[in-house]
């Protein structure tokens, strides 16, 4: 591979587009992450606003702000713009700007295709959020779009499909960019058991992104040949059976939650051997754990409908192998702890922020587990308890993880240091309201409060204003996450090559901002270059 | 292999197009699902649009690919594409085989009154009598027969197969820089290929005239229809492919060492074939 990834660029020295074109037609890792990412932070906006009309809506018992047909479609809005736009897009984009430089490429394997994957995502959002606008409203039946429920709505239902598809498209030809990236790009001695393990876990996320995304597709497919051309997948007079769709969906569905959350996996096992100055614990041993969580992931989706009916035994099998998913994930979390265990830590933003998540995202993992038991579920299903599970792994388990990602590697990025100072403040003033806003939720769920209703038992009442001003407050604290990075693109102390002390990797050996085009050369992996982590020193 | 360089373009002005493309398409589709006048129109606007980006963008990497731009490295990226891309559609096709089977193994026995499902058996529908096939409890659609495994779908399933045969006869004149007996195999290919679907297109026909089988009859109705369908159109998608690489071939694009291109068309045609026979034996014949 020694001559095989020194790069080509038709424009070197100058002529690079400038203004919109720039962004527009550009093929550079560099310049489509960042799009993904400044996308991805609209969209957190844009699904954020959403949330707070929930929780606005939601301070007091009966109705107030909002009629219960818009609630709905809030709810509905809500996890698709958060899931597909927001969590999926931000994790492509630091795949972009990040997985070349680690692993010495040059760019991405596919540069234009990778132009297309970006570019898809704004029409396809401008599509979903358009049925916000229609005579009849945006789809409200749910993000999961269960049938029947999904198909007595309105005019949306054609459009939301075919945005799905169109994001499901983006999607795939990200995730065989990334693959293609990974398996064929890497500089000469980066073998893959040297690889960071961010780029790992991407490696596998992309693998679960094409094994799972034209599953999505072939389910809302269905749906709209049920709705408009008179199949009957999901219709029992005909043979079909509602529960059907469950099953394909959450075919798709669960693979979907480890695509949301092992990249996070990734950076958090990046950061932390940094600010730990110390290599990560058991680094194959991670390795195994993310391809375990990854084949299990395959195997567990009924958990999601214990309460639709099924035969006992397919019960127990989906408790069981749910269960065992705790093994895989206990390993990380026990290999994150020991990799501090007697380092010289220090507490930067990004280590704050991959220690929140470490410890919430537990929470999260372990409410999982009493999700997972069949009879407890049949309880919890739909209550406010799988809310505030979901939250946690989900926001302060993969969106955390985000935030650590953007502080940890923004110095790389634009050259400049952050503000550390309103980054501590933005980690503290998440990690308390987030806590506000979502711990309430375990126990209105176990009281046994619906989720997905504008409306609710009087004696819901005090943990849905705490939880309501949690939400406000941690929502509006987010404005300062846009200032902080925005004063940090605007200028800032001088980053280092390195910026931080402890960091290891070839993202580190390349000057601070990156060059727009880094390892037309492709470096020369050796043991003694630290990207292998624990056979350092 | 050309430049000891990976080959990476400065801009990319398809992609927008085709974005564009699929946006206005899509946007049609659903004004079109919905009655709505201007959805024909923009269905079709989108799709020119899209069609003229597969004509450029293809036309330009093949002009980088005769023009010695890429290497070996570049070459093995495309590979990885198109074997991902091609895992993608086994999965998407594996959806619609899952609906197939968890109909037939459970939903309709349930239906019928078999294990979880005695309830719904009892209450809605105790006269249902779980069979396959079924167009449900509801008769959905109206009466109608199937096409049975042993005739004209036996006979498509020999065509296939026989591509997959004339494709890697045509492979081997490539590999022997042969031109003649190359473009020849091609076209037998091609010729295959439409007899495949001609044979479909009239036993659609056939189902709906004579045999009463459409999309909506029941259950049976929407996993026939769909998976044959759906897989009629990926044989249309290769068909164009190994027409347009059948035309490359006349060009004299490919060398002996250098056809990716041609193998990517191959691969897509392999995919298509084995994918009919898990419906030949689960659709038609099992």
């Amino acid at each position: 591979m020694s001559n095989t990834t020194t790069a080509h660029h038709d424009d070197h020295h100058g002529e690079h587009p400038t203004g919109l074109a720039r962004w527009v037609f550009s093929t550079n890792h560099k310049e489509i992450g960042t799009l993904y990412l400044v996308f991805s932070l609209a969209m957190f906006l844009v699904g954020g606003a959403m949330a707070l009309v929930i929780r606005a809506e939601l301070f007091a018992p009966g109705l107030q702000l909002v009629n219960p047909e818009f609630f709905n479609q809030m709810t509905t809005m809500h996890a698709l713009v958060m899931i597909f736009g927001a969590v999926m897009p931000a994790f492509v984009g630091l795949a972009n700007w990040m997985v070349p430089m680690m692993i010495g490429a040059p760019d991405m394997a596919l540069p234009r295709m990778n132009n297309w994957s970006f570019w898809i995502l704004p029409f396809a959002f401008t599509m979903l959020l358009a049925t916000l606008f229609m005579p009849s409203g945006a789809p409200a039946a749910g993000w999961t779009l269960y049938p029947p429920l999904s198909l007595q709505g309105g005019n949306s239902l054609a459009f939301v499909i075919l945005a799905i598809h169109l994001m499901g498209i983006s999607s795939i030809m990200g995730a065989i960019n990334i693959i293609a990236t990974i398996l064929n790009m890497r500089a000469p001695g980066m073998t893959l058991l040297r690889m960071p393990l961010f780029v790992w876990t991407w490696l596998i996320t992309a693998f679960l992104l094409i094994a799972v995304m034209p599953v999505l597709a072939g389910a809302v497919t269905m749906l709209l040949t049920d709705r408009f051309f008179g199949t009957s997948f999901f219709n029992a007079a005909g043979g079909g059976d509602p529960v059907l769709y469950q099953h394909i969906f959450w075919f798709f569905g669960h693979p979907e939650v480890y695509i949301l959350i092992l990249p996070a996996f990734g950076i958090v096992s990046e950061i932390i051997p940094t600010f730990s100055r110390k290599p990560l614990f058991g680094y194959t041993s991670m390795v195994y754990a993310t391809a375990s969580i990854a084949f299990l992931s395959f195997i567990v989706w009924a958990h999601h409908m214990f309460t639709v009916g099924m035969p006992l035994g397919a019960m127990l099998f989906f408790m069981y192998a749910t269960m065992v998913i705790a093994v895989p994930t206990g390993v990380k979390i026990f290999n994150w702890i020991a990799t501090m265990w007697r380092g010289s830590m220090t507490f930067e933003t990004p280590m704050l922020f991959a220690l929140g998540f470490v410890v919430l995202f537990t929470i999260g993992g372990l409410s999982g587990v009493m999700l997972a038991i069949v009879p407890a579920n049949f309880q919890y299903h739909d209550t406010y308890f799988v809310v505030a599970h979901f939250h946690y792994v989900l926001v302060t388990g993969a969106v955390f993880a985000i935030m650590a990602a953007v502080y940890y590697w923004l110095p790389k990025w634009t050259g400049h240091m952050y503000d550390e100072k309103l980054g501590k403040i933005h980690f503290w003033w998440s990690t308390i309201w987030v806590n506000v806003l979502f711990f309430p939720q375990h126990y209105l769920g176990l009281a046994g409060m619906p989720r997905r209703i504008p409306d609710y038992a009087v004696q819901f009442t005090e943990f849905n204003m705490i939880s309501s001003i949690g939400g406000f407050m941690y929502g509006f604290g987010q404005l300062l996450f846009v200032y902080i990075i925005w004063k940090c693109v605007r200028g800032g102390e001088k980053a280092t090559a390195q910026v931080w002390e402890g960091a290891r990797g070839l993202e580190w050996t390349v000057p601070s901002p990156a060059p727009l085009h880094t390892f037309d050369t492709p470096p020369l992996v050796e043991d003694n270059v630290a990207v292998h982590r624990d056979r350092l020193t | 292999m050309g430049q000891s360089s990976y080959f990476v373009p400065a801009t990319a002005k398809w992609p927008i197009v085709g974005t564009v493309g699929m946006f206005i398409m899509m946007i049609g589709a659903a004004n079109w699902l919905n009655a709505g006048p201007t959805g024909p129109w923009l269905f079709a606007i989108g799709g020119a649009i899209v069609i003229a980006m597969v004509f450029g963008w293809f036309g330009d990497v093949i002009r980088e690919s005769r023009a010695n731009l890429y290497n070996s490295a570049v070459d093995a990226s495309f590979r990885q594409g198109m074997i991902w891309f091609i895992f993608s559609e086994v999965m998407f096709f594996a959806a619609f085989f899952g609906a197939l089977f968890y109909a037939r193994i459970l939903a309709v026995p349930w239906l019928g009154g078999e294990g979880t499902g005695a309830m719904t058996h009892e209450l809605l529908w105790p006269g249902f009598e779980a069979a396959w096939p079924t167009h449900g409890p509801a008769e959905l659609g109206g009466d109608f027969q199937t096409i049975p495994g042993f005739g004209l779908p036996l006979i498509n399933t020999l065509i296939l197969l026989t591509s997959g045969v004339t494709l890697t006869i045509a492979h081997w004149a490539l590999k022997k820089e042969q031109r003649g007996p190359l473009v020849f195999w091609m076209f037998v290919t091609i010729l295959l290929a439409c007899l495949f679907l001609s044979i479909q297109s009239y036993e659609y026909v056939h189902a709906y005239r004579d045999l009463g089988l459409t999309l909506g009859s029941g259950i049976y109705g929407s996993t026939f229809f769909m998976l044959t369908g759906f897989h009629g159109v990926h044989v249309v998608i290769g068909t164009i492919m190994l027409i347009v690489i059948a035309i490359r071939c006349m060009m004299g694009h490919f060398s002996k060492k250098n056809h990716f291109g041609w193998e990517a068309a191959a691969w897509y045609w392999h995919f298509v074939d084995v994918v009919w026979l898990g419906l030949f034996i689960f659709v038609y014949v099992v």
